[in-house]
């Protein structure tokens, strides 16, 4: 099967990378599939976005993103975030305390990260 | 000679002294590996931003964002230093603010006004107590710094940098912001543990390199430099990018000058817990002369005592 390798990297730390066959995300144009060998593209993500990969073994990798670029070239895609958490390290109780938050950019982050973990919001 | 009770106390105190900054030397040592890590978890962005954003220098057509643009003629540039919130670091902030002042003389020279921008509490009292007028200061982060001061630090001179330096005078123009025309930047430079040289840099207006097409294929494996589509457009996006980028150098700054700071501080404590032992095995060697000299004189006053006790028992 085709793979490109993907890498999730935030301001302070890289947070995932590996080969995959399969990532969504969604750009302020809308939501995007990428697969391998996809045309070389910049985006520009969504404030309180979720980004999905689907590795070359099954699994999914989901990270909730903030601020952030998506680069695709043929064989490499980086997504680039100034901040994000991977599904599995969400804090669904603090996000949940966060939906009610005044400011609405900490709103959406908590939605974006609560979908990241897979839970209804 | 000392008093033996005096040396004793002024011992003990030194002791003290050492067991303080020997503890300070070694949570140095310990925080110097976790800022270390810091910096290199931080590389893979750094790298990343700057490869998406010379892609998109090279597929966008007319690079005329502000952040890219030199001005003519510069007015008032910005000049952001970064120190440590705490002392006991040994020369570090003097280091900084050495080099900021030649910075400084060297932009006073060239007819430009310097706004000065402070990170740390020492940097920030050395200004205020010579009576410097500040355009802005942030402090309390000094020792690991997130990228949410980065970005709060680097919101504020890209702001200014956007507003322009033509506002007449001292005062703030119609936007509000007293705008200037450059963006520099002094930091501390980690080298290793034992060197920290501090560093300026221009951050903006951006220097734009352009390599001729054979370096640009090599580098990109041989191929042809894939064609970018961009969502939205290459402008939009590169507007976007640019305060990011000068984002990710103060960040990248204030990590490796949270790295020298605690070197510093390592080196610093280092030689005073070395002074200290110094001291004390000094003090010992006084204290223990002035106790042989001690009992010496009690030794020749009981001798002398027996004697005389003699002189007058053969008179009977």
């Amino acid at each position: 099967m085709a793979e490109m390798s993907v890498e999730l990297v935030a301001v302070e730390r890289r947070l995932w990378s590996g080969q995959a066959s399969f990532v969504v995300a969604q750009t302020t144009e809308g939501e995007i599939g990428i697969m391998p060998s996809h045309e070389p593209m910049l985006g520009q993500l969504v404030e309180g976005g979720v980004v999905k990969v689907t590795t070359t073994a099954g699994e999914t990798v989901t990270a909730a993103v903030h601020g952030g670029f998506l680069s695709v070239t043929a064989e490499r895609v980086s997504v680039l975030a100034e901040s994000a958490e991977l599904g599995e390290e969400v804090d669904v109780e603090a996000a949940r305390a966060a939906l009610t938050d005044d400011d609405e950019v900490e709103r959406e982050r908590a939605t974006a990260k609560l979908r990241a973990a897979g839970q209804s919001v | 000679m000392a008093q033996l009770r005096e040396l004793r106390s002024k011992i003990r105190s030194t002791k003290n002294i050492g067991k303080i900054t020997k503890a300070m030397e070694l949570i140095a040592t310990s925080r110097i590996s976790k800022a270390q890590a810091r910096v290199e978890a931080a590389r893979p962005y750094a790298s990343e931003i700057t490869e998406v954003l010379s892609a998109l220098a090279t597929a966008s057509s007319n690079l005329d964002h502000p952040l890219l643009v030199e001005r003519e003629p510069v007015r008032r540039v910005a000049v952001l230093v970064v120190t440590s919130d705490k002392g006991l670091c040994g020369g570090y902030n003097a280091n900084v603010l050495r080099a900021t002042e030649e910075l400084l003389s060297l932009l006073r020279e060239q007819g430009k006004d310097p706004q000065l921008y402070v990170i740390g509490g020492k940097g920030l009292n050395y200004y205020t107590f010579r009576g410097r007028e500040l355009a802005g200061s942030w402090t309390g982060f000094s020792q690991q710094p997130h990228y949410e001061n980065a970005a709060e630090v680097g919101e504020t001179l890209v702001d200014a940098f956007l507003a322009g330096g033509d506002d007449e005078g001292g005062t703030e123009g119609p936007d509000g912001v007293l705008g200037v025309d450059e963006l520099h930047i002094v930091y501390t430079e980690f080298r290793s543990m034992l060197t920290q040289t501090p560093v300026a840099k221009r951050m903006a207006p951006l220097e734009v390199e352009y390599t001729d097409g054979e370096d640009g294929a090599a580098e990109a494996g041989g191929g042809v430099a894939p064609a970018y589509d961009f969502e939205p457009n290459a402008e939009a996006l590169l507007g976007a990018l640019l305060p990011k980028y000068i984002n990710t150098r103060i960040f990248a700054a204030l990590l490796e000058s949270a790295a020298s700071e605690l070197a510093a501080q390592r080196n610093a404590m280092k030689a005073a817990s070395d002074n200290a032992s110094e001291l004390v095995e000094t003090y010992t060697r006084l204290a223990n002369q002035a106790r042989q000299a001690q009992i010496t004189q009690e030794i020749s006053e009981i001798v002398g005592g027996v004697d005389a006790l003699a002189a007058v028992g053969s008179d009977d």
